[in-house]
């Protein structure tokens, strides 16, 4: 059974995965922590992605396939056939930049996909990034959320702007499908409904 | 107050529901522990030393009379018929049940009422003067702005998993008793030169582990504006904060490690695409808030009452708790009242159900069924006559509500401590009613006049420790408890962090700690000078070597 839920109209389902997520080799550098100097953007001192990871890794020839930012960015030259066929999409972990995806590719929509990946379902850095896609990089394709995507999450995600989850393996896609409508009349605008509660009804005192 | 239209019962309805399918997968073992501990903390549920705590949310310290029955209901029935009032203006409750929250939930969302967002890593309540509407020096009334950014915060989608918690505090007075200087965001709402309602926005303050005091990060924002611009705050640090460790996630590090230029510059760049968005209040929006908040329908009275005036002339007892406990207000005739938590020997900010049913009850009678919390856990009747008084007196006496102690020493701030927090390194409710006996002589406080103590029972600072003009923070020191003091704290337009004088203490050392610090006060203060003036004017020197005196004779 798929794992994968999607919205479409707002309608989610259970859907078929089409799609193979590229994962990047383990690093064997010993992750460098940026204590004490200030980077902008890399306080946290996540890893870097190396040259070696992005030369060991292994693309499949054919196929639908999510790659990751740092490989999609090196190797864009080699895939730019497919990437016309629309059969390459892109992955990026929530500390990347995604200004670094812009530069290297102006028109995303010419993605039919992107995924952020989450770590930890507590990052949720994953939201601002689906809502920045949507909103400043105006991408119109298939946002998806991959790694240790949760029920409890869902809603979050569906008004950040995703509209496909990649529920984790060992939980009950089914089941966490329900959480997408916790709340029928959220307060604030977000991706999937702009208006805030005051504009969209007719609020008297 | 505020009162919830369909929309907000709606969700707070839908809440309950969704928290009970959480605690019901939780305990059929569908959620692991690390799973289900961010949902139960978004809503104030903590696992303690003895039993869980629930932080019931008080959106900007405010209660009706129907509220405060509720919660006295909810904590007798379900807990050991009391609850503690806390420094975000909220009420804890030490002894829920895990399994019995989400009924404890559809009881308060019966009152409008929640506990959503009371912890965790997400936007907490939003906390503000407690004399809000009525206090003389207000310039702007910040409860509908407070409101509409409660509703704003309410599970916002982009915020609901940021680094670390987030606290936004308001404020429309000259003097601040909002403390907006120590939060994550802080408002100061203000008249313009056009007479427009303005907004000065501090960003990066907070106490805890690392205490700094927050920097201007825009002088002048227009009002409707609150809300895209503190979404472009919160999204930077959403982004750009820490999550390799928890004691570096708060904002005030982002803010530091880039300093505030480069934090503003980014901040700015990021409104840039959100101003003017969908998210800018309307002035259709905040009229309808504001709605609930207008004055109350009060009485055209003389700016003094023959009774009241008789009253403290013949009863020095009543004098001297009008002294402390009275507030000036905007309207002639009446006052603002604060119910002291703090009776001595007491844990500060505890009350009794029994206590809460006779709070809203004089709330009822004699203040427009409205009460509020103070972020130095006191009880507030905003809206009594001159002429009524006496009356909540003589029943708040009966009940231990009217401590004359409102802003003296033994009117302390105190968190839970190591009696139920599981975070702390040390107990800080008995080191407070130690204090109180030791100062237990009403004339004596009276002579020490206004000051401020405040204790912690960990550097998480939840009792405030650094802006008290004396502060007192339990330590861990090869598992045992110790007590480290700073002189020299404040709240207020003025605000500073307190300096430690040396080494720590026992706690059975702390009341005459405390009053040798005293003690160097009266010696040196000149007439009408507070404890904390003469503390900046001293410095901690004189204060340190009488302290330790005595330790240096011996060694």
């Amino acid at each position: 059974m798929s794992q994968l839920i999607k919205l479409n109209d707002n309608v989610a389902s259970i859907a078929e995965n089409e799609w193979t997520v590229v994962q990047l080799p383990p690093s064997l550098v010993e992750a460098r922590k940026q204590a004490g100097k200030v980077v902008l953007f890399k306080l946290t001192g996540e890893q870097t992605v190396s040259e070696e990871q992005i030369s060991g890794t292994v693309i499949p020839e054919s196929g639908k396939v999510i790659v990751p930012l740092s490989v999609f960015i090196a190797c864009k030259a080699q895939l730019q056939a497919r990437i016309n066929a629309g059969e390459i999409g892109v992955w990026l972990d929530t500390h990347e930049v995604l200004a670094d995806l812009a530069e290297h590719q102006s028109d995303l929509n010419q993605l039919p996909i992107i995924a952020v990946h989450v770590e930890r379902f507590a990052d949720g850095r994953i939201f601002s990034l689906g809502l920045l896609l949507r909103t400043r990089y105006s991408f119109k394709n298939e946002l998806r959320a991959i790694g240790d995507v949760l029920r409890d999450q869902l809603f979050f995600l569906k008004r950040s702007g995703f509209d496909s989850y990649l529920i984790r393996a060992d939980r009950n896609a089914e089941e966490a499908m329900l959480s997408l409508n916790d709340f029928s009349a959220p307060y604030q605008g977000a991706v999937d409904e702009t208006r805030p509660a005051f504009v969209r009804y007719n609020r008297v005192a | 107050m505020y009162k919830y239209d369909e929309i907000d019962q709606r969700l707070v309805d839908e809440r309950v529901a969704q928290y009970r399918d959480q605690t019901r997968r939780y305990l059929a073992g569908e959620l692991s522990e690390e799973e289900f501990r961010p949902l139960r903390l978004q809503n104030g549920l903590y696992i303690q030393r003895l039993a869980p705590m629930l932080r019931i949310a008080v959106p900007y310290g405010m209660l009706s009379s129907k509220q405060l029955h509720k919660l006295a209901d909810i904590a007798h029935s379900y807990d050991h018929s009391y609850g503690h009032f806390s420094t975000r203006q909220n009420l804890q409750l030490n002894w829920p049940k895990l399994e019995d929250v989400p009924d404890i939930l559809a009881e308060l969302a019966s009152v409008e009422m929640h506990a959503i967002q009371t912890s965790g890593n997400c936007i907490r309540n939003i906390t503000t003067d407690q004399f809000a509407g009525v206090a003389p020096d207000e310039i702007i009334d910040p409860r509908a702005m407070a409101e509409v950014m409660r509703q704003w915060s309410t599970f916002h989608p982009e915020f609901a998993l940021l680094p670390r918690k987030f606290k936004i505090a308001v404020s429309g007075t000259k003097d601040d008793r909002a403390v907006v200087q120590m939060h994550d965001i802080g408002m100061e709402f203000y008249l313009d030169n056009h007479n427009k309602v303005a907004i000065k926005v501090w960003v990066g303050g907070g106490l805890g582990r690392t205490p700094i005091l927050g920097a201007v990060i825009r002088e002048h924002l227009e009002w409707q504006h609150a809300l895209t611009y503190c979404e472009a705050i919160v999204r930077v640090y959403n982004l750009h904060g820490r999550r390799d460790n928890s004691y570096k996630a708060r904002i005030k590090i982002l803010v530091k490690a880039l300093g505030i230029d480069e934090f503003r510059s980014q901040v700015e760049a990021e409104w840039a695409h959100l101003k003017d968005a969908p998210n800018t209040i309307t002035e259709a929006e905040l009229a309808r808030v504001a709605k609930h908040f207008e004055a109350m329908p009060y009485a055209n009275l003389p700016a003094h009452d023959a009774s009241f005036d008789a009253a403290i002339v013949s009863n020095p007892v009543f004098a001297n708790w009008a002294k402390r406990s009275l507030h000036a207000h905007k309207t002639s005739g009446y006052r603002a009242v604060t119910l002291s938590l703090k009776p001595h020997g007491k844990a500060p900010g505890d009350a009794t159900s029994e206590q809460m049913h006779v709070v809203a009850d004089l709330a009822e009678q004699y203040s427009f069924g409205e009460l509020r919390v103070s972020h130095e856990q006191n009880l507030i009747l905003a809206d009594v006559k001159l002429s009524d008084l006496f009356a909540v007196w003589e029943k708040a006496r009966v009940y231990g509500l009217a401590t004359p102690n409102i802003g003296l020493l033994t009117d302390i701030i105190c968190c839970p401590g190591g009696d139920f927090c599981s975070l702390a390194n040390a107990k800080s409710i008995p080191i407070a009613q130690a204090i109180q006996m030791q100062f237990d002589n009403l004339d004596y406080l009276h002579d020490i006049g206004d000051i401020e103590l405040n204790i912690s029972g960990c550097m998480n600072a939840c009792g405030h420790h650094h802006i008290g003009h004396i502060g007192i923070l339990g330590v861990d020191k090869d598992g045992s408890e110790w007590y480290q003091v700073s002189i020299g704290g404040s709240q207020g337009n003025n605000a500073s962090i307190g300096s430690v004088i040396g080494p720590s203490f026992s706690a059975d050392e702390m009341p005459a700690v405390v009053q040798k610090l005293i003690d160097v006060y009266i010696k040196e203060r000149t007439p009408e000078e507070l404890f904390i003036d003469t503390v900046r004017r001293l410095g901690v020197a004189p204060f340190k070597a009488y302290v330790y005196a005595q330790d240096e004779v011996t060694a």
